[in-house]
């Protein structure tokens, strides 16, 4: 039941890109198409988890148990960081074209601030190593259902008529905005 | 000369939120306020000043190969200062902000003028750009703080003046999409104009 109301509140009510704020950069940037929207959400999946479960252990073994809590900053954004590569590495030899379509977007999730956003959120709610895991995952999810309504959305706005002065990112945010009126709905579910 | 246009870009031309895009996560997120948006305005330049300091006394040291996780190493140390003050100086604005204090590592702003302007110019430069830089993020999250706190709580830093409740979803996460949205349309408008 605690796990049912965490996917809950990660996905739908505190939904990290509508509602948190993080993760915006990817959000506007990749969203072009439902195609890359999906590829990204796949690797923040992959990313996120992982650094969640590393930055977890990382926390109660290392920077707890030593007193040095004030280095998680720094401690986390450099997991991230090595992680990044890992999986540009991977991805690089397993699947050639999804890394060409991710391009530039793939180094960009170190700065995703999503990733580091969660990592340092699982901390803060005292989470146990299980609750962090499934935390991460439906966050990730979340992120990934926003990535692709709006993408969604998007393709179907390169055919209508914009003033000239709203195209492009003007348009956009107030696409999201609306997007995150409809998603305040989900509010009085938890 | 060259200094003052260093440091004047960052306001209009190259404003790095309301021109080039970036920084939208703490943007959106902490502007529920005026004081608010200038405070973590403010923080953000203290880290980019630093920064930009650092990364152009040590560039030539650091190999090319290494150099983005030195930048980020050297601007989590910063930003791990900033949260240690603001926890003990202003504490009630480290808790309104939270979460997006240990964020400012991944600030696309911080990284950005690291890499594509402290990394290849010299000390007084790098801090007249992180300066300008940092003060024109400060001043369009006050602007879009201000514009939400007004249409959003009818007051401004804090003072108001009108009593009740009144578009309060300006305050509330679909507002700043929406407000932001329409302010960087104002912004191209008037950045035509001049040019």
């Amino acid at each position: 039941m605690e796990y049912i109301i965490i996917i809950i509140t990660a996905i739908f009510v505190n939904n990290i890109v509508l509602s948190q704020f993080l993760g915006i950069c990817p959000f506007l940037g990749v969203s072009g198409k439902v195609e890359t929207s999906l590829g990204m959400a796949g690797a923040v999946t992959f990313v996120m988890v992982i650094a969640t479960i590393v930055t977890y252990l990382l926390q109660k073994y290392v920077l707890d148990a030593f007193g040095i809590a004030f280095m998680q900053t720094i401690t986390f954004i450099l997991v991230i960081a090595a992680l990044v590569q890992l999986v540009e590495i991977i991805l690089k030899k397993v699947s050639p074209s999804l890394y060409q379509a991710l391009g530039i977007f793939l180094p960009l999730i170190t700065t995703n601030c999503a990733v580091l956003g969660v990592t340092i959120l699982a901390v803060q709610k005292d989470y146990n190593l299980m609750e962090s895991v499934v935390f991460s995952i439906a966050t990730a999810v979340g992120f990934g259902l926003a990535l692709v309504i709006f993408a969604g959305i998007r393709e179907h706005l390169d055919m209508v008529n914009i003033p000239k002065g709203m195209k492009g990112i003007p348009i956009a945010l107030v696409v999201a905005g609306l997007l995150a009126l409809a998603f305040m709905g989900f509010a009085g579910l938890v | 000369m060259n200094q003052l246009k260093n440091f004047s870009k960052g306001f209009f031309k190259e404003n790095p939120v309301l021109v080039l895009l970036l920084g939208m996560c703490p943007t959106l997120g902490v502007t529920s306020s005026a004081i608010n948006g200038l405070g973590m305005g403010l923080a953000t330049t203290f880290v980019l000043v630093m920064s930009n300091l650092v990364v152009s006394l040590v560039k030539s040291q650091i190999p090319d190969k290494v150099r983005i996780p030195s930048f980020i190493v050297i601007i989590a140390s910063f930003v791990t200062m900033v949260e240690l003050l603001m926890q003990a100086y202003v504490p009630s604005l480290y808790e309104q902000l939270g979460l997006f204090i240990p964020l400012i590592v991944v600030n696309c702003i911080v990284l950005g003028r690291a890499e594509a302007f402290a990394s290849k110019n010299n000390v007084v430069s790098s801090i007249f750009d992180g300066l300008g830089m940092g003060l024109g993020f400060a001043m369009a999250l006050t602007i879009l703080g201000g514009i939400r706190e007004m249409l959003g709580s009818g007051s401004i830093f804090g003072f108001k003046f009108i009593d009740t409740e009144w578009m309060l979803v300006f305050v509330l996460a679909p507002g700043a999409f929406i407000a932001l949205g329409y302010l960087i349309v104002i912004i191209n408008k008037i950045n035509k104009k001049t040019t």
